[in-house]
């Protein structure tokens, strides 16, 4: 029975919520949605990004806060998506691994061409998330030390090994800065 | 390094970088096909249970839901080795096995709607230690499985698929030993690989004879090759994904994707199944367990005179290819211990928890694990230096092997004693080792001791490859073969290696999706097989490509062809470079030539891994920190610096080296649950806890092909886990003898609680 009441409660939270709007700016375009019709209560920022606005580079891992994939930029600061509720981020200000490269030109972001180039990368999957809190790190810190590094990225779950040449790409970025 | 080379030896941009950095790579669960449907999973809460009575019609009429599939109502598919495992069963024999399947139109619906399904369970007994499960009385899992204990073999690997080692004549052999040393040791923490990218897999069927499966897959094809037979031989096309890494987990995919199947089957919709991490915990690919107890017979000097065992082996509550895992475990303990007699008895046992799967390491990193520490009692005995002892016993030319075919292989390839030496320069080992149960150094509370081991795999050259080349008069190449991408860079490896026969720029060779309709057969990328097998049948399409090219080009340059070159596109008579023609004046521009490529299983060559680890105890609190690895291999030729450099510091994760440290998977043997289903309670390294980890590669040519190389990706991790836990003994003085070695185990044998 409490399985039952659980599913009728999701269609009155759905119901006692709507007419709310929620303003997202995602790499700089303002994305209206309506709570109710184009978010749920329980949805996740992460969840709203990936299905509702198609920002797929935005990856969910665990779901849970435990391991960084999920990873976005919101003012200035690096944040876990999937630990936010998107109806809390109203008038935020997002920006997602593809708000990186520049988008006339498409030009990458330097941190993005170090982390090519040193092949900072094997499946994947945890990279932008690990690319969103190098770029916030930099964007405050343009010199930290190795510690830094590795401090800011010690959330970022990684399984692939790439950790070293990760830190090496980002190295590289910070000598090139001086 | 890459001198005599254009492209291969030489650090390049990974084909898919762009997307990779840009966010654009799209994953499983990026993609989306019009109508799609999402199937969720109501999964067992108790370990062995019959189920009494399931009422699924409150499920079935909620808003949006598409189907509800039981055991009732699903297709009659059986996988799994011998055909054990259905689609869906009555009987539930772990915790998170597979009661129903609901397919509704969002993932929101069909998880909410899992909650409606009824069931009332006949809780039965269950069995967790695999030596408990054989005995007479036990909880019996399977009717197919008498007794717990699965039936020897598996026929695609051969008629005398190698289910044991036994050769020469132990009893001569102890009798010859200077020493017989014998113990328990037991590589038992079931770790899970966890690769970032939960499973998962989209199934649509076109028509009743033709399905589509999308897959996250380190071998897109294996999901076509493996499940044709279970389905009744209709056409199964697979296209493959960038796929959040793998680690051996995901191939065949096969439980996500019959249940996709299923549930696509019961709409006529497309059906996406993709796990949660939670699922992932407690329902896909664990390692196997490993429990040995061996008798070791040993010379002053090091030759091992007879080894012989018992080699338990826990899959869990079903065998995906289990028994191949046994097979290649036992073939890989014959290439790192060179011994003339063996009766080496596996147990293939199946118990109530989540089941084995494939995993990197494939029964190799399992039975190294538990062995090695054996064969460590027996050098300590005869007092040898155990980086001395692995450079006498891994295997050379000349020596040869039973592999799993059961098919006595002779070793053509090189000795890899030499990278073994210069892995030990580099690490230091000569003034770190200061013999068994002797600490390197002292400082206060802390102990540093060091350790090594070895692992090797001829399974680099099994299984089957085909490729096509074809080249296009506008100076391009496309490689037609069914690579995926889960991380190994293999892609973007074998447009290198068209590239070099070609002769042409990186950016003119491309190569298909992994797509079975458009690619010719694959096996796929395991066991560090792409370099050696993939890459042969891709040199030899495009040398054919190249032979074609060169003889329609002949006389057009009034030469014979084989007086030709060819470079970025154009082609001319050796010497004559500025009189080159373009390709298409050769050819004529309405006109592709396809050279065509093939490669056979060959297990005469195989690789080799050896790993140095230091690590600091403190003995006070128990706890024991990596402090370095040195990882030693020979490639025969590096194919890219980079991606190799990142492979081998994959040793760390995937449920390698760290296995030995803190990562282990907590059963808890009261209620079949897994006690760390998240990603805080299960453990893994961070960026913060890094060791200092130096590889050394070697480059001794190696008769595999053309390029003179041979992969070690796989291999990576599994030398890993012995090595730490030889270097935790010699640090406190204390054998340990079983995994993680967490600081509880340490203060135990230290006597300190």
């Amino acid at each position: 029975m409490k399985n039952k009441n659980r599913a009728e409660e999701g269609d009155s939270r759905k119901a006692a919520t709507a007419e709310k709007n929620i303003r997202l700016t995602v790499n700089g375009k303002l994305h209206q949605l309506v709570v109710g019709k184009d978010v749920n209560p329980d949805h996740t920022l992460a969840y709203t990004l990936r299905e509702t606005l198609g920002y797929t580079g935005t990856k969910i891992a665990c779901d849970h806060g435990s391991c960084g994939a999920c990873t976005v930029i919101m003012d200035g600061e690096a944040v876990l998506s999937c630990t936010m509720l998107t109806v809390e981020c109203n008038g935020r200000n997002i920006t997602t691994i593809e708000g990186l490269a520049n988008a006339i030109t498409g030009q990458l972001h330097p941190l993005q061409q170090a982390f090519i180039d040193y092949t900072a990368f094997q499946c994947g999957f945890c990279t932008p998330g690990i690319i969103m809190s190098t770029k916030a790190l930099l964007d405050k810190n343009p010199s930290p030390t190795e510690k830094e590094i590795k401090q800011e990225l010690a959330g970022h779950y990684c399984r692939c090994g790439s950790h070293y040449l990760v830190v090496k790409a980002i190295q590289s970025l910070v000598e090139k800065g001086r | 390094m890459g001198g005599e080379y254009r492209h291969i030896g030489k650090a390049t941009p990974r084909k898919d970088a762009r997307a990779i950095v840009t966010g654009s790579a799209q994953y499983i669960d990026d993609v989306k096909l019009p109508g799609m449907l999402y199937g969720k999973v109501l999964r067992s809460p108790y370990p062995h249970a019959r189920i009494k009575n399931i009422e699924t019609s409150k499920a079935e009429a909620y808003p949006g839901v598409k189907a509800v599939l039981t055991y009732k109502n699903v297709p009659g598919w059986i996988g799994g080795v011998p055909y054990h495992r259905p689609v869906l069963d009555s009987t539930m024999r772990f915790v998170g096995d597979a009661v129903a399947l609901v397919a509704a139109e969002t993932g929101e619906s069909a998880e909410e709607v899992l909650e409606l399904i009824e069931v009332e369970y006949e809780q039965l007994s269950a069995v967790y230690d695999m030596e408990e499960a054989t005995r007479p009385g036990a909880p019996q899992l399977h009717e197919k499985i008498p007794g717990n204990i699965f039936p020897r073999g598996f026929r695609s690997i051969g008629e005398k698929a190698l289910q044991e080692i036994v050769m020469g004549d132990v009893a001569k052999g102890f009798k010859e030993a200077d020493f017989v040393t014998e113990g328990t040791c037991g590589y038992e923490n079931i770790p899970n690989p966890l690769p970032p990218e939960p499973p998962g897999v989209i199934a649509t069927w076109e028509d009743p004879e033709h399905l589509t499966i999308y897959t996250a897959s380190q071998s897109a094809a294996m999901n076509r090759n493996f499940h044709q037979p279970l389905l009744g031989l209709i056409d199964i096309r697979v296209i493959g994904t960038h796929c959040g890494g793998s680690y051996g987990t995901k191939n065949a995919n096969m439980i996500p994707m019959v249940h996709a199947a299923a549930l696509a089957k019961a709409t006529g919709k497309p059906v996406k199944v993709y796990f949660n991490k939670e699922e992932h915990f407690n329902a896909y690919s664990l390692r196997l367990g490993s429990r040995i107890h061996a008798r070791v017979g040993i010379k002053k000097d090091g030759t091992i005179t007879a080894l012989e065992g018992e080699w338990f082996v826990d899959t869990g509550a079903a065998s995906e290819m289990a028994q191949v895992q046994v097979a290649v475990g036992c073939g890989e303990a014959q290439l790192a211990l060179r011994c003339s007699n063996w009766n080496l008895q596996p147990q293939l046992v199946c118990t109530n928890r989540s089941p084995s799967g494939v995993v990197r390491g494939f029964g190799g990193q399992e039975l190294k694990s538990s062995l090695l520490p054996l064969m460590a009692i027996a050098m300590e005995k005869a007092n040898l230096d155990p980086l001395e002892f692995f450079k006498k016993n891994y295997v050379k030319p000349g020596d040869g092997y039973y592999w799993r075919d059961g098919i006595w292989w002779d070793y053509r390839g090189i000795d890899f004693s030499k990278a073994m030496q210069k892995g030990g320069e580099v690490f230091g080992w000569k003034d770190k080792w200061k013999g068994w149960g002797k600490p390197t150094a002292v400082k206060g509370n802390k102990r540093i001791g060091v350790g090594v081991g070895v692992h090797g795999n001829a399974d680099i050259g099994e299984d089957e490859s085909e490729a096509y080349v074809k080249i296009n008069p506008d100076g391009r190449a496309v490689l037609h073969a069914c690579v995926s991408e889960s991380g190994m860079g293999e892609r973007s490896a074998v447009c290198k290696m068209v590239a070099e026969v070609l002769n042409l720029p990186l950016d003119r060779v491309e190569i298909t999706a992994p797509d079975t309709l458009v690619n010719p057969f694959e096996f796929g990328l395991v066991g560090s097989r792409g370099t050696f097998t993939v890459g042969s049948a891709v040199i030899e399409a495009a040398e054919d490509a190249k032979r074609k090219l060169f003889d329609l080009a002949a006389p057009v340059l009034g030469a014979e062809p084989e007086d030709l070159e060819t470079k970025d596109g154009k082609v001319y008579i050796r010497g004559k470079e500025k009189e080159a023609i373009p390709w298409r004046k050769a050819m004529g521009i309405a006109r592709t030539l396809t050279g065509q490529g093939r490669f056979e299983t060959d297990f005469s060559l195989c690789n080799c891994m050896m790993i140095f680890a230091e690590v600091e105890v403190d003995i006070e609190t128990g706890k024991a920190e990596l402090l370095r690895v040195v990882a030693a291999t020979d490639c025969g030729q590096i194919i890219d610096p980079l991606v190799l450099e990142g492979q081998l510091h994959g040793s760390l994760g995937s449920a390698g080296i760290d296995t030995a440290l803190f990562e282990e998977t907590v059963l808890d043997r009261d209620t079949g649950h897994i006690m760390n289903c998240n990603m805080i309670d299960y453990k893994w390294r961070t960026f913060i806890d890094l060791p200092q980890f130096q590889n050394v590669i070697l480059e001794t040519p190696i008769p595999s092909h053309r390029f003179k190389a041979v992969g070690v990706g796989e291999v990576a991790p599994a030398p890993g886990p012995s090595a730490v836990l030889m270097a935790i003994s010699n640090a406190i003085g204390k054998r340990i003898m079983d995994y993680p070695a967490t600081p509880d185990k340490i203060l135990k044998a230290l006597g300190r609680i």
